[in-house]
């Protein structure tokens, strides 16, 4: 590309399509860190769709960002179906109680209409607000929860893995309400001006269950329901590993996966060269305690691992940063990917010792 | 023993207990728990650590090894281990399944466990004290939840309390330091390694 920078979007689409941009991208996926900067609390931040596109537009000029990321929380989506939010003041609003106490319940179910919910509404504002905001400059992420994983907060997880392993028919139900919802949330988000849509399936790592079962059941529900969503996706396992299912994600229509810091970028690059971009693969957890010096040698590890021909976008390893993790590690980040992260990369991976 | 780890891990409550039926024909119950139970869960937890097993395995291999010992060794039956005297806990944090993971594979390890279900950290310390606790397992999945096992450490130190803390859960295992920050005196990374522990302090008791 010569001298010429291109814009976060037209950096983004390039290694997406598997080519080389001018530099590699930087999604860092911030969430709460907006509430710092405005100066409110998370409880505040998340009330107001102006606060959070005004929190991501500022983030996304501080830290040389390549995307604005509309993600809230987790559970706002159970939210929508009329569950508890429990807010702290130093991390994520986290699910209280799941909703369905007695799986049977799962017949009489019905989903939320997404336009007439009032936290979605939250939500597809503040896309509004950050298309106004961005234009065409960067991408808008905008998130689902897989019809598959969202269970695990709709019933919590143990209950969730009963019905998986020993309810079928109540499985099937509970996965056709689960779609519907996910598609029309999704496509509402892209209504409003996300460019992608990260579709988070944590349950679908083989961290979480045997690729044997993940063929029966994630992948099928991800082949029907990514090809629903009008916009690319984006898969994100949150730390789970990604390795032994590559190639079954290819296939579910996605076009890039989040990587988790567990596993070796290097090794997934070579199954996975050309059919899947990669986004990853910096630990969040391990970013609290990290020097300007760490911060520096994870990004360099990861461009050398991940960068070269494109299909790499760098990233945290779970789609959300710590609250935790402080301006000046995710300014030394930053800082390093605009160093290192030029192409042609000329960097070899750094021994981890 | 590798029949007994294929039934768990196909999720074949009917497979595992044949094999224990077939077992208990010469052999005892508690002898089933030491020479098969407790060291197949192990490998497989061992195998989730290394990416070879899923969680689900782990915790349906729990689950399955719990209701088969509930049978041959109920709680009334006076042979569950009841020293060290053990607690487990979530800690302010809604994802219990980390917990219930760690009991399952306990109580089919044939150990009596108080379960306090989600806890504060205030309410924790009091009843960690209340009940002269050995050894208290704490379970998160929240970074916020992990950093909070400080509190609990620094109130029972405060009152001078020598109960184990053994902590466990997503951010122990993401970040490998994180453990000794907060003050914890071990961390488990899969549930056999709470066996494992909790072995290692009933041994001390044995020889003490």
């Amino acid at each position: 590309m010569g001298d010429q920078r291109m814009t976060s979007l037209q950096r983004v689409l390039f290694t997406l399509g598997h080519q080389e941009p001018d530099r590699v991208p930087l999604f860092l996926l911030l969430t709460m860190h907006g509430a710092r900067e405005l100066g409110l609390t998370i409880k505040e931040y998340f009330s107001r769709a102006e606060f959070v596109a005004e929190g991501q537009v500022k983030m996304r000029e501080k830290y040389s960002n390549d995307c604005l990321y509309s993600f809230f929380y987790a559970p706002v989506e159970v939210e929508a179906w009329g569950a508890e939010v429990i807010y702290r003041d130093d991390g994520p609003p986290n699910s209280g109680n799941p909703f369905i106490s007695d799986p049977l319940t799962i017949n009489r179910l019905k989903a939320p209409l997404v336009k007439q919910t009032p936290c979605l509404i939250k939500v597809i504002e503040a896309i509004r607000l950050m298309k106004k905001a961005v234009g065409n400059e960067a991408p808008i992420i905008g998130v689902v929860m897989s019809p598959f994983s969202l269970p695990v907060m709709q019933l919590g997880f143990e209950a969730y893995l009963e019905l998986l392993y020993n309810q079928p028919e109540l499985f099937k139900r509970l996965i056709a309400v689960n779609q519907q919802f996910c598609v029309d949330w999704a496509n509402a988000q892209l209504e409003a001006g996300a460019t992608a849509i990260c579709y988070f399936d944590p349950v679908s790592s083989p961290t979480i269950i045997p690729r044997e079962l993940y063929l029966k059941t994630g992948y099928q529900v991800a082949r029907q329901t990514i090809c629903k969503i009008k916009g690319p996706t984006a898969t994100h396992l949150a730390s789970g590993i990604a390795l032994p299912i590559i190639d079954d994600l290819v296939e579910t229509g996605t076009a890039a996966v989040g990587i988790s810091a567990a596993e070796d970028l290097e090794k997934i690059k070579q199954v996975s060269r050309g059919k899947l971009s990669l986004i990853g693969n910096l630990s969040g957890l391990e970013m609290i305690h990290w020097s300007r010096e760490e911060a520096e040698k994870a990004v360099k590890n990861a461009i050398a691992g991940a960068a070269a021909g494109g299909g790499f976008i760098l990233s945290d390893n779970h789609g959300e940063i710590p609250y935790q993790v402080t301006d000046r590690v995710l300014l030394a980040i930053s800082e390093a990917v605009r160093t290192y992260g030029n192409y042609p990369i000329t960097l070899s991976v750094i021994d981890n010792g | 023993m590798d029949d007994f780890r294929k039934a768990l891990l196909a999720s074949d409550p009917d497979a595992a207990a044949s094999i224990l039926a077939a077992y208990l024909v010469d052999g005892i119950a508690l002898d089933f728990v030491e020479e098969v139970l407790v060291k197949t869960l192990e490998q497989i937890g061992d195998g989730w650590e290394n990416g070879q097993y899923a969680l689900s395995q782990v915790y349906m291999s729990g689950r399955i090894c719990e209701d088969l010992l509930e049978k041959v060794l109920p709680d009334e039956s006076g042979s569950r281990k009841v020293r060290p005297k053990i607690a487990i806990a979530t800690l302010n944090d809604y994802h219990a399944l980390g917990k219930r993971i760690v009991y399952a594979v306990l109580r089919a390890g044939g150990y009596q466990l108080i379960d306090y279900g989600r806890v504060e950290t205030g309410e924790l310390a009091r009843r960690v004290e209340d009940d002269q606790i050995e050894m208290l397992l704490i379970s998160v999945l929240m970074l916020s939840s992990a950093l909070q096992v400080k509190e609990v450490v620094t109130s029972l130190g405060y009152k001078g309390n020598k109960t184990k803390i053994v902590v466990g859960g997503a951010p122990f295992r993401l970040n490998r330091r994180l453990w000794q920050e907060v003050g914890a005196d071990a961390v488990g990374f899969t549930a056999s390694d709470a066996l494992l522990l909790v072995g290692r302090l009933e041994g001390g008791h044995k020889n003490g």
